[in-house]
């Protein structure tokens, strides 16, 4: 197992939480966290892996931050 | 610029100004007597030296220099609903003297709650012809060019050529991305702004910069939480605001500019973040 840090931005935290360390079977994926936590793929904007830019097939390390944030889009 | 008697003038600055600005009776005075329009008058004051009193609140950040700055400068606000609608009264009012505001939409009941240039008399109006209205009120001197069209990479091109920097207060994330691409071959610095509910995001994007994809990775979803959310009067008001500060920093450079990161507000918490892109 692998320890991860996930932090929830905007209305991700809504019925979840705004900070987490979770535990997931190595080679679990950002996409893997996502749907583990109920949020529509398509709803996903920044996805941040220690800061760094990253995509939802990105393969997560133990010990990693992973921040996700929704889509803003209005005007 | 009309032809006048420069003699003419200089006397009437030596006997119609107070230090160095000119009260808007005595700007008036100046237009009837000149036979020149506001911003005409506008420029031959900053240009001689003087500063038009209505932005005399300005001038402990802003030089009488600067203030001709702004004057010159073209800013092309594209999107005149929510966030467009605080963007052109922060510009008109900081004194950039040059608006192009592009929107294809008419004002609907639904855009009272957040809209600044919505109210109960232009409902069915255009956007674009509220914000000729608006700004003739608060600032005479600021040419409004009105386009309303919705922008695309088919017209772009045109509509945004020339412009010192380009507003971004769409509705619709794949206006964004064409817009982000139109800045990019352009060579402008595009001022990103998005609101849903109490959330939204702001920041500078230099040509070339790839941000907007970062922001905007699903290419087949075209709008975000504010479909599930909507927006209320306060995000688009500060976000607004956000990029209004944006603008007046890339036209006179002072500061530090918002290119290195996405600021992400969250007003529900009360949390700020700025996210590296």
């Amino acid at each position: 197992m692998i320890k991860i840090t996930v932090k929830l931005f905007a209305s991700f935290q809504l019925g979840r939480f705004d900070r987490d360390i979770r535990e997931y079977p190595s080679a679990t994926t950002v996409g893997d966290v996502v749907r583990d936590l109920q949020i529509p793929a398509a709803e996903v904007g920044i996805l941040l892996l220690n800061f760094v830019h990253v995509d939802l097939q990105r393969q997560l390390a133990d010990g990693d931050s992973l921040s996700i944030f929704p889509l803003v889009g209005g005007g | 610029m009309k032809g006048f008697d420069r003699e003419k003038l200089q006397a009437f600055f030596a006997g119609h100004t107070d230090d160095d600005l000119v009260s808007w009776p005595n700007e008036v005075k100046m237009m009837d007597q000149f036979g020149l329009t506001c911003s005409e008058a506008d420029e031959l004051i900053m240009t001689s030296g003087f500063l038009p009193a209505r932005y005399q609140r300005n001038r402990q950040m802003i030089s009488t220099e600067q203030q001709l700055k702004l004057f010159k400068s073209q800013v092309a606000v594209v999107g005149c609903g929510g966030l467009g609608g605080y963007v052109i009264e922060e510009l008109a009012r900081l004194g950039v003297g040059h608006l192009r505001v592009i929107d294809p939409d008419v004002f609907t009941e639904h855009n009272l709650n957040r809209q600044l240039l919505a109210t109960f008399d232009n409902l069915g109006a255009s956007k674009v012809a509220a914000a000729i209205k608006r700004v003739q009120q608060i600032n005479p001197a600021v040419c409004v060019d009105p386009r309303q069209v919705a922008i695309g990479l088919d017209n772009g091109v045109e509509l945004l050529k020339g412009m010192d920097t380009v507003v971004d207060a769409i509705d619709n994330i794949s206006g964004r991305l064409e817009l982000a691409q139109l800045c990019s071959q352009l060579d402008i610095t595009l001022v990103h702004g998005s609101v849903g509910g109490w959330f939204g995001q702001a920041g500078c994007i230099r040509p070339k910069q790839t941000t907007m994809h970062k922001l905007y990775p699903n290419p087949t979803a075209d709008k975000g939480i504010e479909s599930t959310f909507g927006t209320p009067s306060f995000t688009p008001a500060l976000v607004g605001s956000l990029q209004s500060a944006a603008v007046c920093k890339i036209l006179l450079a002072p500061g530090r500019l918002l290119d290195e990161g996405i600021l992400a507000v969250d007003l529900l918490q009360m949390q700020f973040d700025n996210i590296p892109v």
